[in-house]
């Protein structure tokens, strides 16, 4: 990204919008210690479960085809401060807690549609939350995890090129392209 | 020591540094360019110019260990995993911030020239006259006419896409096709135009991408990946336009990883006979001795050059008689503008990644108008439609919410400005002999702030933009106004300004050092004030206009 789409940003910003994407410009927070071995096997199957329930399959492969889980774990060892750290490998959790109640089962072991309900209303949560949050209280957990899987999902080579289109080389700028309701987004350069 | 003697020594490839290496060669000087940094082959060393974002492990974003590692570039967007190897490793340059000031650096074969904004944009009449008007600094020793046959001759070489837009303030150039606005942007700039009734105008931007071919250089594919390297060529650079022309002659020699130390000055010539240079890696001190100097390590760095180049005639270094070397200190002022929603368009969008966007003239103080301020700014931006990184209300999670994510959101516009610094004698770089760099060299000290002028004058960058964008049917405008540092604009200008008074500036009208008239300097560190326009492309008119008389004066003998 380049000065000019800095500026760009802020607009899209401006729209109200923004998730995901606010790496981009803003960046991680610097933190004290890297720690290697954040993650295991089991860390990154549950992320890939977690992520594939925010952008599940649907006429194009989802989060856990692209990897997504994957992903999240090396944002979360390299660009996370400690603190955001915790909350993260704390928050996950947190999501089985949040399953326990709703359906007295592990994450893991409900269905697609109870994860579903699970995960929407740690979302709601989390949007609340992020409503009135001033600058120095502590991130919401399910809000990273949903930033992260929209970046890495579409910034992905699936999410590049089969969620969103593609085009490496336009040769050309029209800008007055016709546009009909259904018609994906072109990925970002 | 004779194969270290050559007619003409360019410091820094950079912008400036390329042009005066390409004009000098192709009038037939025997040239060596120097250059502190490593060597960046065009095209072969552009490692990243045709990844997708999948291919960088953090998706082009920043790791604690690179915000740890710059913590100087962090400060912005320079700081990034596609194109980190194109800036200035900060523990081994330090310097030292009296004040803040974000210095980005680019210490490599082309400088900054790699992943510059490309914006090019004229300056006017208005522009030259305003130190002598406004009793500010020190008067322009040129004017408009001096450097338009100049601004053509560098357009029509480097390859400015432009159109002709007849703004009075803004002269047209030597273009070629513009760009093309996108649909909404049109719009807006035919709201915006007819409201104001010459007074403002929206403009598509005026940028070093080529639209046409040029020998050796592809035009542009609408990539917007410019600052990793473009491998078409696309876009102006040391490494795409100038090097190849100067390499052309048979007359150049270019010398990577040279740090040059001082300037060798003859006390009873009065004149430059060479330069130090200590070569970055074998830590050799080596001379070369020429006619003729040109200084184009970037304004800072050039400033840094002439003081390190102390003698005891001139204690605080060559150029210093007026007592004006590294003060003056100047950039455009930014992070300020509005942005907000469009409506009506759904059923528009567009093809391609146009690395560009649009430009909005400055308005303010012209045509008799007196703000609580003087001079003015100009405005950045463009329209696009939201990506995926956006909320769709009616979705939390799950299929629809990912489907609604992969079609484009709202139409957005967005303007940023770019405000004129004043010259400030008390803003200054300075030789900081406390704090040594990887090579023992004493790092500069830099000591510099915006004042009321350029405070006030934000008011109506934010504003204004809010104004016009509103008047324009922009919906749910919003202001950002975030804190003015400077350096942040990356157009560090002055600290070795022209002037018509050798008691008052470090520079003649041609460029010459004062104190030694076979130096000249033509990068960002010989501007008497700002303007709002981005610069780039004045330094190359500066340039190629001091290197024509340079070769003049060394044949008249005057050198």
């Amino acid at each position: 990204m380049n000065r000019r789409d800095a500026i760009g940003r802020v607009a899209l910003i401006m729209g109200g919008t923004l998730i995901g994407a606010e790496f981009l410009l803003s960046g991680c927070k610097p933190k004290a210690a890297t720690l290697e071995n954040l993650f295991d096997n089991d860390h990154v199957a549950f992320l890939n479960e977690v992520a594939d329930t925010i952008l599940p399959d649907t006429k194009t492969p989802g989060a856990k085809a692209a990897k997504v889980g994957d992903f999240i774990a090396v944002m979360v060892r390299d660009c996370y401060e400690t603190a955001d750290q915790d909350i993260f490998l704390k928050g996950l959790g947190q999501i089985d807690e949040a399953s326990n109640k709703k359906f007295s089962k592990k994450f893991l072991d409900l269905d697609a549609s109870q994860r579903t309900a699970v995960l929407t209303d740690l979302d709601k949560e989390q949007q609340a939350y992020t409503k009135t949050k001033k600058p120095k209280d502590p991130n919401h957990y399910f809000r990273m995890i949903k930033e992260l899987t929209l970046l890495g999902y579409f910034t992905s080579e699936i999410g590049c090129k089969q969620a969103l289109r593609y085009v490496e080389v336009p040769g050309h700028y029209d800008g007055n392209l016709p546009y009909k309701k259904g018609d994906k987004a072109w990925a970002l350069s | 020591m004779s194969t270290n003697t050559y007619d003409a020594i360019v410091i820094g490839s950079g912008i400036s540094g390329g042009w005066a290496a390409k004009e000098l060669t192709e009038k037939g000087l025997k040239t060596i360019l120097l250059e502190r940094g490593r060597d960046i082959e065009h095209v072969k060393d552009y490692v990243n110019a045709t990844k997708g974002p999948w291919e960088f492990p953090h998706r082009g974003g920043r790791t604690v260990q690179m915000e740890k590692d710059y913590p100087v570039l962090k400060r912005d967007y320079p700081l990034n995993e596609t194109n980190l190897d194109y800036w200035v490793d900060e523990k081994e340059s330090p310097y030292t911030e009296v004040k803040r000031f974000d210095w980005f650096r680019g210490y490599h074969v082309g400088g900054r020239s790699l992943m510059w904004g490309r914006q090019s944009y004229r300056w006017h009449e208005t522009d030259f006259e305003a130190n002598l008007k406004d009793g500010v600094g020190v008067d322009w020793p040129i004017r408009y006419k001096d450097l338009e046959k100049w601004y053509d001759h560098v357009e029509g070489f480097a390859g400015i896409s432009g159109n002709h837009d007849n703004v009075p303030i803004l002269p047209n150039g030597n273009f070629m096709p513009p760009m093309d606005m996108n649909c909404v942007e049109k719009d807006v700039a035919a709201r915006i135009n007819n409201h104001y009734k010459g007074s403002r105008y929206m403009i598509i931007g005026r940028t070093a991408n080529i639209t046409k071919p040029l020998p050796g250089r592809t035009n542009c594919q609408y990539r917007n990946k410019c600052w990793l390297g473009c491998p078409f060529g696309a876009y102006f650079s040391t490494q795409s336009s100038t090097l190849p022309a100067a390499r052309a002659t048979g007359n150049l020699t270019l010398r990577p990883w040279s740090i040059v130390t001082r300037i060798l000055y003859d006390k009873d010539t009065k004149k430059a006979k060479g330069v130090e240079v200590l070569d970055a890696q074998n830590n050799q001190t080596y001379q070369y001795f020429a006619k003729i100097v040109f200084v184009n390590a970037s304004t800072l760095n050039s400033a840094w050059v002439l003081m390190n180049s102390a003698t005891d005639i001139w204690p605080d270094g060559l150029g210093s008689s007026s007592g004006e070397l590294g003060h003056n200190l100047m950039d455009h002022h930014l992070g300020v503008g509005a942005g907000g929603l469009v409506e009506g368009y759904d059923d528009k969008y567009y093809f391609g990644r146009r690395a560009n966007g649009i430009y909005i003239p400055r308005f303010r103080n012209l045509n008799g108008e007196k703000r609580d301020y003087i001079r003015g700014f100009g405005y950045q931006g463009g329209a696009g439609r939201e990506e995926w990184g956006r909320s769709i209300p009616e979705f939390s999670i799950g299929g629809e919410f990912k489907d609604a994510l992969t079609e484009p959101g709202a139409w957005t516009m967005g303007i940023g400005g770019f405000g004129e610094t004043l010259p400030y004698h008390e803003n200054r770089a300075f030789l900081d002999k406390t704090k040594k760099d990887k090579w023992g060299l004493p790092v500069l000290a830099i000591d510099a702030t915006i004042k009321e002028n350029e405070k006030k004058m934000r008011i109506d960058m934010a504003n204004d933009a809010k104004e016009m964008l509103e008047t324009a049917g922009v919906k749910n405008v919003q202001i950002y106004n975030s804190e003015a540092v400077l350096g942040r604009g990356i157009h560090e200008m002055g600290t070795a300004r022209m002037g018509r008074d050798p008691k008052t500036s470090v520079l003649n009208e041609w460029n010459q050092v004062w104190d030694a008239k076979n130096v000249f300097v033509t990068d960002g560190a010989c501007m008497a004030s700002t303007a709002c326009q981005n610069p780039s492309l004045t330094y190359m008119a500066l340039t190629a206009r001091a290197a024509n008389h340079a070769v003049e004066e060394l044949k008249k003998g005057n050198l």
